[in-house]
């Protein structure tokens, strides 16, 4: 199948006069790691929460695992998993409650969600945390479960909003490892991030400022063409002409 | 079906684990019956009486002597005349005084109706209608027993007077208004601010992006508030029932059933605050100063409506918890039946349903 994973085209969200996403136009192919970069401001969440049906846009088109962001955003739901920025764990509930929940909603059957919940307490060597209250764990592990809760369905794709903000460089690198085995999966990855080692990471990555896109490519070429040493001199080139942001 | 078992059971963990809280829910409704039941309707013993004695009579001295003998009364001394009686009240001496007329044997034999007066320190209305509720029935204990041996009937009219608060102004009932109350606490705020938890930590966006309804969330959410409630409810009308010996004159089924709909007209009224306000502080805010606070003023239950001002008056009609309490007066007190109140139910099926559409409206299926 060729059909991308997503295809914007001149996606476009206004609110009042304020133009959040700019007519924005691009595609993220099935199993890529996309990252989606730009400072604060620049229109990233807003682009993300119409490609997850959360945001209605103002004009514009887009597609996501085929489906149409206007009229099919239930097929769009059960396609796609979501991590938001704050993070999206049920802190009264223990690992395994919110396992079980997450899995529940996206109506994964017992059996099914019994052997899922095993596999992902073995893989993020939670086992002995199983019953823990997920206020009491570290937020590295936090943020780990919640990647793996919001894979747990194994959705065409997953929308990651700055998911490792506030932790330490070495956990964000084993946060990484599990966003690889699930591209290697064959889940398409889409992740917002302000962290330019995380930039590096990435497949493909494309530079928001001001609402709009102004560059997109892989990290190798990005480098080149802006004739920096790192993602970190790409972005501050890019961004120094930003009008917006906090 | 099964998604939506998995949300309930997710909120009962949340309710459950929240311990501190759920002593709250369970202990306050519990607390409040009894503090507000036993202040009022609690039985009191050994109250000192004065009676002043004008008669003298075998007539006048029996009836002294069954007054004496009640448990509920021991007889002060010393106090002997009637214009003494005000300034043994002012000291705290005794709070009830009986007042025996001159001719009350010769009335009571040769007109068959005697005057008798019946005085209390009515500063605090609660205690006082007890006595004197205490001191009539002694009266009409002792009228009857002197009836039983001649044919013609005696009557003795015992006149009352409320010194210090002459109108009594306190319903005597105030189970239905501790009802609306907890309900009140329990589903408008507890719904109000579990809902708007979710959008401050951001779980709610994580929902709206699943295939999970989204009206489903908001529903699946209520459901352990309103079983919350009706467990409420049954512990404080069996409080009621067998601690406080109120009876509930009416049909149960009926009280349960209008319960029932109060219940979702607080859920839908927490709804509504949940689906407009983004914070918890400001949920709670409003909850408790828009909803508890006109609870408490304007649903009848600690002020008579009948002494507001006219706009008071007119603004009362838009508390819902006024009409409820009606209906739970009418039920519980008088015992009538629904066609006492369907006018009642109606003003708040009407006003549930409003909450509803507005909230529906209000709803931001997707979030901005």
């Amino acid at each position: 199948m060729n059909i991308p994973a997503i295809r914007a085209e001149k996606l476009t969200k206004r609110f009042g006069d304020f133009t959040a996403t700019d007519a924005i136009t691009f595609e993220v192919a099935r199993g890529e790691i996309f990252g989606f970069l730009g400072a604060n401001g620049a229109g990233k969440t807003t682009a993300m929460r119409m490609l997850s049906g959360l945001s209605r846009p103002t004009s514009g088109s887009a597609a996501v695992a085929g489906y149409d962001i206007y009229k099919q955003t239930d097929l769009i739901k059960k396609n796609i998993g979501y991590m938001s920025q704050k993070f999206s764990l049920y802190e009264d509930l223990t690992v395994r409650e919110n396992i079980r929940f997450f899995g529940g909603i996206y109506g994964l059957a017992h059996d099914r969600l019994r052997d899922k919940t095993a596999e992902l307490l073995s893989r993020l060597a939670l086992g002995g945390e199983a019953d823990r209250l997920v206020g009491s764990l570290p937020l590295g592990w936090k943020q780990k479960l919640a990647f793996s809760v919001a894979v747990i369905h194994e959705p065409a794709i997953v929308f990651l909003d700055e998911p490792t903000g506030g932790v330490d460089p070495l956990t964000r690198r084993q946060f990484w490892s599990l966003i690889y085995e699930a591209a290697d999966r064959g889940i398409t990855v889409f992740v917002t991030t302000h962290y330019m080692d995380e930039a590096e990471y990435c497949h493909r990555v494309s530079i928001m400022v001001d609402g709009k896109i102004v560059a997109l490519d892989t990290p190798y070429q990005l480098k080149q063409q802006f004739h920096a040493a790192s993602m970190e001199e790409v972005f501050y080139r890019l961004a120094r002409g930003a009008k917006r942001g906090d | 079906m099964n998604q939506f078992i998995t949300f309930v059971r997710k909120e009962f963990a949340h309710v459950i684990r929240d311990r501190k809280t759920l002593l709250v829910l369970f202990g306050m409704p519990v607390a409040q019956i009894l503090i507000f039941g036993f202040a009022l309707s609690g039985e009191i013993k050994d109250s000192k009486i004065i009676v002043v004695d004008n008669a003298r009579d075998p007539v006048s001295r029996k009836l002294v002597a069954k007054v004496a003998a009640s448990r509920y009364f021991r007889i002060k001394k010393g106090v002997n005349r009637a214009g003494e009686i005000e300034a043994a009240f002012k000291r705290g001496d005794a709070r009830i005084a009986l007042v025996i007329p001159d001719r009350f044997g010769h009335d009571l034999h040769h007109q068959h109706e005697a005057e008798i007066q019946l005085l209390t320190d009515a500063s605090d209305p609660n205690y006082a209608t007890l006595l004197v509720n205490y001191a009539s029935a002694i009266i009409r204990d002792y009228s009857a027993g002197i009836n039983g041996t001649s044919g013609t009937p005696y009557t003795i009219v015992p006149e009352i007077r409320m010194l210090y608060n002459p109108q009594l102004k306190k319903e005597p009932n105030l189970v239905p208004g501790v009802i609306a109350l907890i309900l009140m606490l329990v589903c408008v705020m507890m719904t109000s601010v579990s809902i708007v938890r979710e959008k401050e930590t951001g779980t709610m966006e994580v929902l709206l992006v699943s295939p999970f309804r989204p009206a489903l969330v908001i529903l699946a959410k209520t459901v352990p508030y309103l079983i919350l409630s009706l467990i409420n409810i049954a512990s404080i009308l069996l409080l009621s029932v067998y601690a406080l010996q109120l009876p509930v004159n009416g049909s149960l089924l009926l009280l349960f059933g209008e319960s029932t709909l109060f219940i979702i007209t607080c859920l839908a009224l927490g709804i509504l605050i949940s689906v407009r306000v983004e914070s918890q502080q400001v949920a709670l805010l409003i909850s408790l100063i828009g909803m508890l606070l006109p609870t408490i003023l304007f649903s009848g239950f600690l002020f008579p409506i009948a002494n507001m001002p006219r706009i008071l008056q007119l603004v009362s009609n838009l508390i819902p918890s006024k009409w409820y309490y009606i209906i739970v007066k009418t039920i519980m007190v008088k015992g009538l039946g629904f066609q006492a109140v369907w006018k009642e139910t109606l003003i708040l099926t009407g006003m549930t349903l409003f909450f509803l559409v507005i909230s529906l409206k209000n709803f931001k299926i997707r979030l901005a």
